[in-house]
């Protein structure tokens, strides 16, 4: 036992081996410049004068866009860093819905957040974490969104961050080349749908193709196809009802709406396209559910806006072009909701410089800047249509900014969590799997979180 | 990607590093002090209450506290914010989608021990003492190497499906296509797919038990394996009444630690299949109750089962530790 028969001498070891690592920390420390500083130019600055100056202060974002799109929006904002001195601390996880919960609870949030689930944001505010938004930025998305977008940050008519991007859902890819050499036209009622999907079909071909596998979201996909045609068949109020669950989700009108996409989802004749029978769309990458039409096995593809990201290299997107998108249509031709998603920015933080961020991002000038860099859609009203980088973002902006669109959040991000990101999607993906339709009703409902 | 470490923006964190790191050596010092400074003759009682205290006082912070605090959750709503009795507990054993889940981690804990140790026990003895022994346990010992995640992946290729008219990618589709089959989704048929699943982890851990009951097996005494051979005993006669009472305790070790093992089992389902088509066992829908649907309670309610579950295989295991000892 030599060691404590010595123990001021191994007291005194120890404690030099640390001031030793004390020393060698700080010497690796040596602080380095950061972005800032002088500010730039007066005419580059000119258009963030508004937002004061911050020198030095820094702001951190924590949301669940990552790798290209996470870099894109820093170049968008390294104007407005510089001009304001601030320094924005952006980071992406693919763990969103789970770490910022972790994170708030550990008293350690972010001071923004963009949460793409107003779902999330409801309880983050019903539990008191966020900072309601300043009299600038409510301002600001009164003025760029209507209030079908504002209403979903707004909660107990306190509202809590503008939109940011947006995606529209209720599109359905075709290929123009083979719709225009098989003499296909689009279809513009439901039923001139299924008459189309039936005349394909009895050309040999499976119309439809589908994947929902996406890791522990697997479902989702089959979720969107559900509210996309709910909210065509009971219309916006009720859809709303239906999300806020004022309609329970085994109500015969949802029994019916299920049935609906079941027609084709579940139909042997339509689906899968390239991939096989019914069960193949469960276990099928979203990412891979419409490539098929590039090879002509299959016609017709229902996905969001941003599925232009996923085609095979050297595919053309564009109206005549080797995939396109048309409006899924409903029963009457006169009415167009829209069903989407997007992104809003809340604050955990009231700090001026955090209000500034809030504000700048809620400008047409931000949307329009970060459209300019790569493909971007926003609901903005001030967005210039001509900075659309493709033909896709065009047709989703024309559609998002008609003042006739009834627009529609995408329902599952809307629910609580256990049924939204839980219940509905296993549900569905049972329902794919063979459960019927009244069964994996009722066992959502019965999901529904009491209280 | 911007990769560089920014040491600027880091410096919080670097001061807190060094913080730890002095306050370490402080505690450390501290102790030894402390230790050179007590009274002569209670030394041997205060020694070890002075070196146990650290270890205790980390085991009440990192391991007690969040115990007791997961049970009192498991009584409340999922915000937390109301007590709801034990409705998260009733929820658990009548939900239809619950009870599928203990169902089959029931199915895994019946399979799992017992399969990976007759598969381990199996292999150990027929290449005992065989030319090839070493090689032959390297390779089924490899698959230990490779991460329950890499396995997951791994063996979700070899389930893989393609459509009949297609190539198929999925090495288990091709051979069911080579024999004049149509392939198959593995993975989409319960009961059935739990069965697949439990194969990814026999693969596995059935190296860790070859190699194990092979050391034990090669620690029987070479007398009383001469002594049955000249009594005349057949090799399965061996192997039942020589070989297996002998390293009985070395199987015991393998099946327990196989058992809680698979009861905690996450990483190959939520790889696999996460979840889906029945296939969800306790730590899984636990962590999507937690973490991903914000239902902490029945989350809690579920750690707090898993944890009623894994007791009695412990505590069964000290007891056959310290009968060892004796």
């Amino acid at each position: 036992m030599s060691l404590l028969s010595h123990p001021a001498r191994v007291a005194l070891i120890a404690g030099s081996v640390g001031l030793a690592l004390v020393a060698g920390g700080c010497g690796s420390s040596e602080p380095t410049s950061t972005a800032g500083g002088d500010g730039g130019t007066s005419a580059e600055c000119a258009p963030y004068a508004e937002y004061g100056k911050h020198e030095g202060k820094k702001v951190s974002i924590y949301s669940p866009i990552r790798d290209v799109e996470a870099d894109l929006f820093q170049q968008t904002w390294a104007p407005f860093e510089k001009c304001t001195g601030m320094k924005i601390n952006y980071e992406g996880t693919g763990e969103f819905e789970a770490q910022i919960q972790v994170r708030a609870d550990g008293g350690n949030p972010p001071d923004i957040a963009f949460f793409p689930q107003p779902g999330l944001l409801e309880r983050f505010a019903k539990a008191g974490k966020l900072k309601p938004a300043s009299a600038k930025v409510k301002e600001l998305a009164d003025k760029n969104w209507s209030a079908d977008w504002t209403k979903y940050s707004t909660i107990d008519d306190v509202f809590y961050g503008a939109p940011l991007g947006a995606s529209v859902k209720s599109f359905v890819w075709y290929s123009p080349s083979m719709f225009k050499e098989r003499g296909w036209a689009i279809p513009k009622t439901w039923d001139e749908l299924m008459t189309l999907s039936e005349t394909i079909a009895a050309g040999g071909v499976k119309p439809w193709c589908a994947g929902i596998e996406s890791g522990d979201a697997t479902g989702w996909p089959a979720t969107d196809w559900i509210e996309d045609v709910l909210l065509r068949e009971i219309g916006p109020e009720g859809y709303d009802e239906w999300v806020g669950h004022k309609l329970a989700f085994n109500d015969p009108k949802v029994v019916a709406a299920v049935d609906k996409v079941g027609a084709i989802l579940k139909n042997d004749k339509f689906v899968n396209g390239g991939y096989g029978p019914v069960k193949s769309i469960a276990s099928t990458a979203f990412q891979e559910g419409g490539v098929p039409i590039t090879a002509g096995k299959c016609a017709l593809h229902r996905q969001a806006s941003f599925y232009a990201n996923f085609w095979p290299e050297g595919t053309k997107v564009a109206e005549d072009g080797d995939v396109f998108a048309f409006y899924l249509p409903g029963n009457d031709p006169a009415k167009k909701p829209v069903l989407g998603a997007g992104e809003f920015v809340a604050a955990f933080a009231d700090r001026p410089e955090v209000q500034a961020v809030q504000a700048y991002l809620a400008t047409a000038d931000y949307a329009n800047a970060r459209m300019k860099l790569g493909t971007y859609v926003s609901a903005n009203k001030g967005v210039d249509i001509a900075n659309a980088q493709n033909p896709i973002d065009k047709l989703s902006i024309e559609m998002l900014q008609d003042p006739n669109t009834v627009f529609r959040f995408d329902g599952s991000d809307l629910m609580p969590a256990a049924v939204g990101a839980g219940t509905f999607w296993k549900g569905m993906t049972d329902w794919i799997n063979g459960k019927d339709t009244k069964t994996v009703l009722d066992f959502i409902e019965n999901s529904w979180p009491k209280s | 990607m911007n990769l560089d470490f920014d040491f600027a923006a880091e410096q919080p964190k670097l001061v807190q590093l060094l913080l730890g790191i002095v306050a370490f050596c402080a505690v450390v010092a501290l102790l030894l002090l402390l230790l050179d400074r007590a009274p002569m003759r209670q030394r041997a009682r205060l020694h070890a209450a002075i070196l146990l205290a650290p270890a205790l006082i980390l085991l009440a912070i990192g391991l007690v506290v969040p115990a007791v605090r997961t049970t009192m959750l498991s009584f409340m709503s999922g915000d937390g914010a109301a007590w709801v009795g034990l409705d998260n507990y009733i929820w658990m054993f009548t939900q239809p989608e619950a009870v599928t889940v203990l169902r089959n981690t029931l199915i895994w804990l019946a399979l799992v021990p017992i399969l990976v140790t007759s598969v381990g026990l199996l292999y150990a003895v027929v290449v005992d003492r065989t030319r090839f022994e070493s090689i032959a346990k390297s390779l089924v010992f490899l698959p230990m190497a490779i991460s329950f995640v890499g396995a997951g992946i791994i063996w979700k290729f070899v389930y893989a499906y393609r459509p009949e008219e297609s190539d198929q990618i999925g090495l288990l589709n091709q051979i069911v296509v080579a024999l004049g089959g149509t392939p198959q989704q593995w993975l989409l048929e319960p009961p059935l797919n739990t069965l697949f699943l439990i194969v990814v982890m026999v693969w596995i851990q059935a190296g860790f038990a070859t190699v194990v009951l092979s050391a034990a097996i090669k620690g029987i005494p070479a007398e009383i394996i001469e002594a049955a051979k000249l009594d005349g005993a057949s090799p399965v006669q061996m192997f039942f009444r020589v070989t297996l009472p002998s390293i009985r305790s070395a199987v015991v070790v393998v099946l327990v630690t196989q058992s809680i093992g698979t009861l905690k089992l996450f990483d190959i389902v939520r790889t696999m299949t996460g979840g889906q088509f029945d296939t969800s066992v306790i730590a899984n829908e636990m962590y999507n109750q937690a973490f991903r649907y914000g239902e902490t309670g029945k989350g809690a309610a579920l750690a707090v089962f898993l944890f009623v579950l894994v007791t009695p295989i412990v505590v069964y295991q000290i007891r056959q530790r310290r009968e060892a000892v004796r």
